[in-house]
């Protein structure tokens, strides 16, 4: 048994928002790289580039509040090999420059870095004009980009990095609050999935910041119950690890999907979609936020609200592994 | 090149857009004839681009944000050599690159364009690399009028203006119709002058279809030091043809037959004129 990925959750060390991890991860990029650009659309504040934007006055450009012109200015720099990291609010990144990032960046080939910033319900109190919660569905109908969701600080890093040194779009998102650090297994690829804990009963495949109660739920079951559930950090949504999914069909009768999103074309409906239509069939369900008028609060009373969380997520499993 | 072997070659390139437009039965035919003498000076006179310094990072970039006048640009790129010219005959054919809007499968296209309002974002962001690496290109971008409804072309020449961008030269290709009709109907874009100078950029006016006056215009770049440069073409669509011009009806329209002779009869007798007037 590998101990690395049992450790206990509670035990798990506190890190930094992920944010601030991009932030500085950035940084150090750009100190490298003099060719690494940073385009912000009045976001510097909000991103945390208030630093890098001291320290690489030369490597940041400031488009104002137009997240259509922050997308295409991207592009266009993209295309002279310039390395691009175009950071804004997920909300507004995606939706309001959804037809540049479809066309100027995926089909056009100009290896733009979309950063999502304050993604999911982040911005939960400020309701649905801030949420997003389309972004995972929107970009998986488009080719010719990766989605990323890191979970911790050490995805973060790991992701911007080879983000940073691809000649392809990416789209990464993340929230701003302090993330713990799913594991100590230093492996990290993009389109494979990490087992962060092992478990036999079923298995939790969630991605980005509901990782973290995704464990507390396998710690949770595994106190009160007895029962072992094995985890699954699937931060890259395209391309998506079918590979893991085959394996983890094969190994787990119950398979619930985490996500920080519409149940409506995201990770649960790309895993599922994938399995039926290669003959697996686990008892399945989608957690995420349902197709209804979002409920506004914190993004943790909302996690709550919708059961993603420690006990509702362990709820979840407990009634597909009873059924 | 001379302005008078400019004028013959732009009638030639007229009598190939309506070539391949018939042949495939598909083509923006209006757009392509009202731009083509622009793209004629740009690619034989202005532009430090060809086949053979397409890869380098300091040639000059021409980018069609009126991507669906697309006629015009691939029989200007096929004279410059990009590719044979026999491959227009694929034209909207099945799985040719040769489609209806500008795609890099095709060689010396930069951009893939064709929904309007993104070609200016595009060229800002290029023009500003180079501005950042020192670099000598410019970067030029062509305009449909119709499409300055976009609000995102207003974001992009916010930007140009504010990062003074003079390796920039849009050019606008003002034949004042678009598919509804006349622009003044549809949308009306006027005052145009008063609103780019607002923007705070460079303005020239320039006769669209005149060789001279586009040569002498665009070769006049940077006609400010520190200001994006914006050139008012004024235009006729269909430009060329007798039937075809200033009517909306020949912004997408395929000549029958008769219309097809006629139209090619029609410069032919423009190239003989030309060339009687070049043997005085
Ligand atoms: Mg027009």
């Amino acid at each position: 048994m590998n101990s690395q990925i049992n450790a206990e959750t509670s035990k798990l060390k506190m890190g930094s928002p992920n944010l601030e991890v991009f932030s500085n991860t950035l940084q150090n990029l750009a100190a490298e790289d003099r060719n690494l650009v940073v385009v912000t659309s009045d976001s510097r504040g909000s991103g945390k580039l208030v630093p890098f934007g001291e320290k690489f006055p030369k490597q940041i450009v400031e488009v104002g509040i137009a997240e259509q012109n922050l997308v295409g200015i991207a592009a266009g720099l993209a295309s002279t090999g310039k390395k691009v990291f175009a950071v804004s609010p997920a909300c507004f990144l995606t939706a309001r420059s959804f037809e540049q990032i479809k066309n100027d960046v995926a089909y056009s080939d100009n290896p733009v870095n979309l950063i999502g910033i304050s993604a999911g319900v982040s911005y939960g109190a400020l309701g649905t004009t801030h949420h997003s919660l389309h972004d995972f569905a929107a970009l998986r109908a488009v080719n010719n980009i990766t989605i990323v969701a890191p979970a911790d600080n050490f995805e973060t890093e790991m992701a911007i990095r080879f983000a940073a040194h691809s000649p392809q779009p990416f789209y990464i998102r993340f929230g701003k609050k302090n993330m713990p650090f799913i594991s100590e297994n230093k492996d990290f690829e993009i389109g494979k999935g990490r087992l962060v804990r092992n478990g036999k009963a079923a298995v939790i495949v969630a991605t980005g910041e509901t990782v973290y109660p995704a464990l507390l739920a396998a710690d949770h079951l595994e106190k009160t119950k007895g029962i072992r559930v094995a985890v699954v950090s699937m931060h890259t949504l395209k391309p998506l690890d079918t590979k893991l999914l085959t394996d983890l069909a094969g190994q787990f009768p119950v398979m619930l999907t985490v996500e920080e999103h519409m149940v409506n074309g995201g990770l649960g409906e790309a895993c599922s979609g994938f399995l039926l239509q290669n003959g697996f069939a686990p008892k399945f369900k989608i957690l995420g936020i349902p197709d209804e008028y979002t409920v506004t609060g914190s993004q943790l009373e909302i996690f709550d609200h919708y059961g993603i969380s420690e006990k509702g997520i362990a709820s979840e499993v407990l009634k597909m592994i009873d059924n | 090149m001379c302005v008078p072997d400019l004028e013959r070659k732009s009638l030639e390139y007229r009598k190939k857009i309506l070539k391949y437009i018939k042949h495939a039965s598909a083509g923006h035919t209006g757009g392509s004839l009202s731009c083509i003498d622009i793209l004629n000076v740009l690619y034989n006179q202005i532009l430090h681009v060809s086949p053979q310094n397409f890869s380098d990072n300091n040639r000059d970039r021409y980018i069609q944000s009126k991507g669906h006048s697309v006629e015009a640009l691939y029989v200007v790129l096929a004279d410059q050599g990009f590719f044979p010219e026999s491959e227009l005959e694929t034209l909207c054919q099945y799985q040719s690159h040769f489609i209806g809007h500008p795609t890099r499968k095709v060689p010396g296209v930069e951009q893939n364009t064709g929904a309007l309002g993104h070609g200016l974002a595009l060229s800002v962001g290029t023009a500003l690399a180079g501005k950042m690496d020192e670099a000598d290109f410019k970067v030029f971008t062509l305009l449909g009028d119709g499409e300055l409804a976009e609000g995102s072309n207003w974001e992009a020449l916010l930007a140009a203006s504010h990062y003074n961008l003079d390796n920039l030269v849009v050019i606008l290709d003002y034949n004042k119709l678009q598919i509804t009709g006349r622009n003044k109907d549809v949308m009306n874009v006027e005052p145009l002058l008063d609103k780019f100078k607002a923007f705070g950029l460079a303005v020239r006016e320039m006769d669209g279809n005149d060789i001279a006056s586009i040569k002498a215009t665009l070769e006049d770049v940077p006609f400010e030091s520190g200001k994006p440069n914006l050139v008012i073409a004024h235009t006729t669509k269909g430009k060329g043809v007798s039937f075809m011009e200033d009517s909306v009806k020949w912004h997408h329209g395929v000549p029958d037959d008769a219309q097809y002779q006629q139209a090619q009869e029609e410069l032919d007798k423009k190239i003989s004129a030309l060339e009687k007037l070049e043997s005085k």
